[in-house]
């Protein structure tokens, strides 16, 4: 199946890991992912600014996925994913958006959106459209059962209205469900759907930064071993900023893509899904039994 | 761009004459305001908010409730319009379905649109017309990528400047600069 494969700028150009994970598994599911060097930025800065701005950068991406010829613009950033999925709706429903947006598309790059596919996180995609069956069928190395916990972020869930409500907002699953295929042990956490912060960071770092600290806070009080989130600025606020002063927690989180670990359930190593060897060795390689750990943990490690 | 509720000039009433009665329609008007006269101020929003449990500055019942009784430049100008992290955690908890991350977002459509746009999401804009995306592209990049097996990326800014252009996003900011400086 051909699908779009849009990766937005955090993807392409700060967390090519995550996109490295992302194309194995889709190799592995017969999945073809297109790119185009006509996918740019989503549009999302623009949206505070200028709403027809925002519809019409939006607009230029679907554009050039509908001249693909395919059914469906797959993402990877959970706010590409929330950008796209919004503009394509909204332009698909009300005819008095499109026209105007149709006639800026025109006037600028003579071009017309249709309305002729769907968008998708590639995590919705695989769930929806390759199944946990399926994938659980092509698991060839069974995990640890590694203390995962999950991140979903707050553009893959909201607003619910514009992912046709496939995700429970309040109480997500999808993730969850993914990774148990795998062996390890997706773990509940205090305020789990807490906001990375990421869209204010340039405008009050130390609000941001407080709730980066009160985030890895929550997770190594539910013993996790890892953080697991499926967008690229989640990644860059719970792993590059865990590094700063302000953050001053003794304790580290890893923090990985959850396509990682389902790649290496898949058969893929480390460096072909661009994981540090020593995160990988956790869910591949016999642990000793930590003390501390819950039963699970201990009975498997 | 400081919250003029924060500061030691504030004041103890509020003058009715000085209030816009024509504010909250305003606002209703434009894309995502269309339900703000629906909001009761029940609160659930801020409770709810991981933004304002960080920073009280920002409390989107307060600020909805400036916008009803109409302190429009007092919300126009405010910092704290733009600390929403657009997490929609009230737009799925507010029982009168008043849509708060999109009226946030219709209210900083008017805010740039005289000027008071954060200096972040202005960068943004012209980061966008120089390379097509937000973030620097540069040969280290591609490297990386080409260790991992991902094929390269290209710089494509062109469309990007041609709808910029066509909007007149960037040119609406310039006069509105001046404005402002000969104001």
């Amino acid at each position: 199946m051909k699908v779009a494969y849009f990766l937005g700028c955090n993807v392409a150009l700060r967390t090519y890991e995550y996109d490295a994970a992302v194309r194995r598994i889709a190799e592995k599911f017969g999945i073809e992912l297109m790119d185009s060097k006509d996918f740019v930025c989503c549009g999302y800065p623009a949206a505070p600014q200028d709403h027809s701005t925002f519809l019409a950068l939006a607009a230029q991406n679907l554009v050039a996925a509908e001249e693909m010829g395919v059914d469906y613009i797959v993402s990877v950033c959970n706010s590409c994913t929330a950008t796209l999925s919004k503009v394509n709706k909204l332009l698909k429903e009300n005819e008095k958006e499109r026209e105007h947006i149709n006639k800026i598309l025109k006037n600028s790059i003579g071009k017309e959106f249709k309305g002729t596919l769907e968008v998708r996180h590639f995590l919705r995609f695989i769930y929806e459209e390759v199944g946990l069956d399926e994938i659980k069928k092509a698991i060839t190395n069974k995990l640890n059962p590694v203390r995962v916990a999950p991140h979903y972020g707050c553009h893959y869930l909201k607003p619910p209205e514009v992912f046709d409500f496939f995700e429970d907002p309040i109480v997500p699953h999808t993730a969850d469900d993914l990774m148990a295929l795998t062996g390890v042990v997706p773990v509940k956490y205090e305020n789990m759907k807490q906001c990375c912060g990421g869209a204010i960071l340039a405008v009050d770092e130390d609000t941001s930064i407080s709730m980066v600290r009160e985030k890895l806070i929550h997770v190594h009080e539910a013993q996790a071993d890892v953080l697991a989130v499926h967008c690229p600025f989640c990644n860059v606020m719970y792993g590059e900023y865990q590094k700063d002063p302000r953050i001053d927690i003794d304790f580290k989180v890893p923090v990985i893509f959850t396509p990682q670990i389902l790649g290496l359930a898949l058969g893929f190593d480390a460096k072909q899904l661009g994981m540090k060897k020593k995160v990988a060795k956790l869910f591949l390689e016999p642990q000793e039994a930590p003390e501390s750990k819950s039963e699970e943990v201990g009975a498997h490690g | 761009m400081e919250s003029s509720q924060t500061t030691d000039e504030k004041k103890a009433h509020i003058e009715a004459v000085e209030l816009d009665p024509n504010f909250k329609f305003e606002i209703s008007k434009e894309s995502g305001g269309e339900n703000i006269t629906s909001c009761f101020q029940c609160g659930t929003c801020v409770a709810v908010c991981p933004v304002a449990a960080k920073n009280p500055e920002y409390d989107p019942r307060k600020i909805i409730w400036m916008a009803l009784l109409g302190l429009r430049d007092e919300v126009l100008s405010s910092k704290a319009i733009w600390l929403c992290s657009t997490c929609y955690s009230c737009y799925v908890r507010c029982p009168q379905n008043v849509k708060i991350t999109s009226v946030m977002s219709a209210i900083q459509n008017i805010a740039s649109r005289e000027g008071h746009v954060h200096p972040s999401y202005e960068a943004g804009l012209e980061m966008l017309k120089k390379t097509g995306r937000t973030v620097e592209l540069s040969e280290f990049e591609n490297q990386k990528r080409e260790k991992l097996n991902c094929p390269p990326i290209e710089e494509n800014a062109l469309a990007t400047i041609k709808i910029l252009d066509e909007t007149g996003i960037l040119k609406k900011k310039e006069k509105n600069k001046k404005k402002g400086e000969e104001g």
